[in-house]
């Protein structure tokens, strides 16, 4: 039995919008992981600036929560070298490939009502629940 | 200069947000993905209930936001233009979810897990980044990155001698 924690799942998520929101009413920008990070490498010293920022944020936000409740939930990554490695490669191009993630096309997209992220949202999340349903279970197990 | 603190609070918020929920466990993430447990009692919904949280926070902060004809500290909003479904959109969706559902991470989590989900977590950024590589190679030929290239033809020294500042 799995532990459902929906309360602090849920003040955890308006986090994330009030963070979306922030980004958006301030810089006027999407909060989308992937194309804050796939963008760096092209963009100009400008806007290089506020995506590496974020992204410093972003690293150091869970230190800030060990720092105010002086605990973290564990991270288990409880599947073999190789698979992290595939796994990181196909979630890096497949990003970049359709345009965004969970936050951009997930959050931002949805919240937004894009058709675009409907779909792709769909998608990432089905084809994640099979793929997951493959490794766990087998075919027809 | 004030924009680069926005986003470094708006950074810092995603991350506490993230942990709060404990999405930067995969862990807990693949016990959402993992539907076969809802028949035999040990799936966990709490990645809906953040998605929930995160969607309708955005949706009411978004229709605020947009109600001034540009943002606090820019010129202009920069929204998505693109509206067609095509192939790429379907296919990288297809391809980030099977790698989501391989590990667990999404790019996002797997960021802010940087540090309490040291190393594993850094083995799975650094594919990451590989990953964008290359897709940037394969699919931004037309932007190269660095100063233009010398055109064909062009009397340049042989590359042994460039840079050499020895008499």
């Amino acid at each position: 039995m799995q532990a459902f924690t929906p309360v602090s799942a849920f003040f955890g998520g308006v986090m994330i919008g009030l963070s979306a929101v922030g980004l958006m009413f301030l810089n006027g920008r999407i909060a989308g992981i992937s194309g804050i990070v796939g963008a760096v490498p092209a963009a100009g010293a400008a806007d290089a600036g506020w995506r590496l920022a974020f992204i410093a944020g972003l690293i150091a936000g869970p230190f800030v929560l060990l720092a105010i409740q002086g605990a973290l939930p564990p991270v288990v990554v409880d599947v073999p070298m190789p698979a992290v490695v595939a796994g990181g490669l196909l979630v890096g191009f497949g990003t970049r490939l359709g345009s965004g993630c969970t936050s951009g096309h997930g959050v931002c997209g949805l919240a937004r009502l894009s058709p675009r992220s409907i779909v792709a949202t769909a998608v990432f999340t089905g084809t994640a629940m099979a793929t997951v349903a493959l490794v766990r279970h087998g075919l027809g197990s | 200069m004030k924009r680069i603190l926005a986003a470094l609070v708006c950074g810092l918020l995603f991350g506490i947000g993230l942990s709060l929920a404990q999405m930067i466990n995969p862990q807990k993430v693949l016990n959402f993905l993992d539907l076969a447990a809802a028949w035999s009692g040990g799936w966990d919904p709490s990645l809906a209930f953040v998605l929930a949280g995160a969607i309708v926070t955005t949706a009411a902060g978004y229709r605020l936001a947009f109600r001034r004809k540009r943002p606090l500290l820019a010129e202009s909003f920069s929204l998505p233009t693109g509206r067609r479904i095509d192939a790429r959109l379907i296919v990288g969706a297809t391809v980030f979810g099977a790698g989501w559902g391989l590990v667990g991470f999404c790019p996002g989590p797997a960021l802010a897990a940087l540090g309490p989900g040291w190393p594993p977590a850094a083995v799975f950024v650094l594919a990451m980044l590989a990953g964008m590589a290359v897709f940037r190679l394969l699919f931004e030929r037309r932007r190269p990155l660095g100063p233009p290239r010398i055109a064909a033809g062009h009397r340049s020294p042989p590359i042994g001698l460039t840079g050499s500042h020895r008499p």
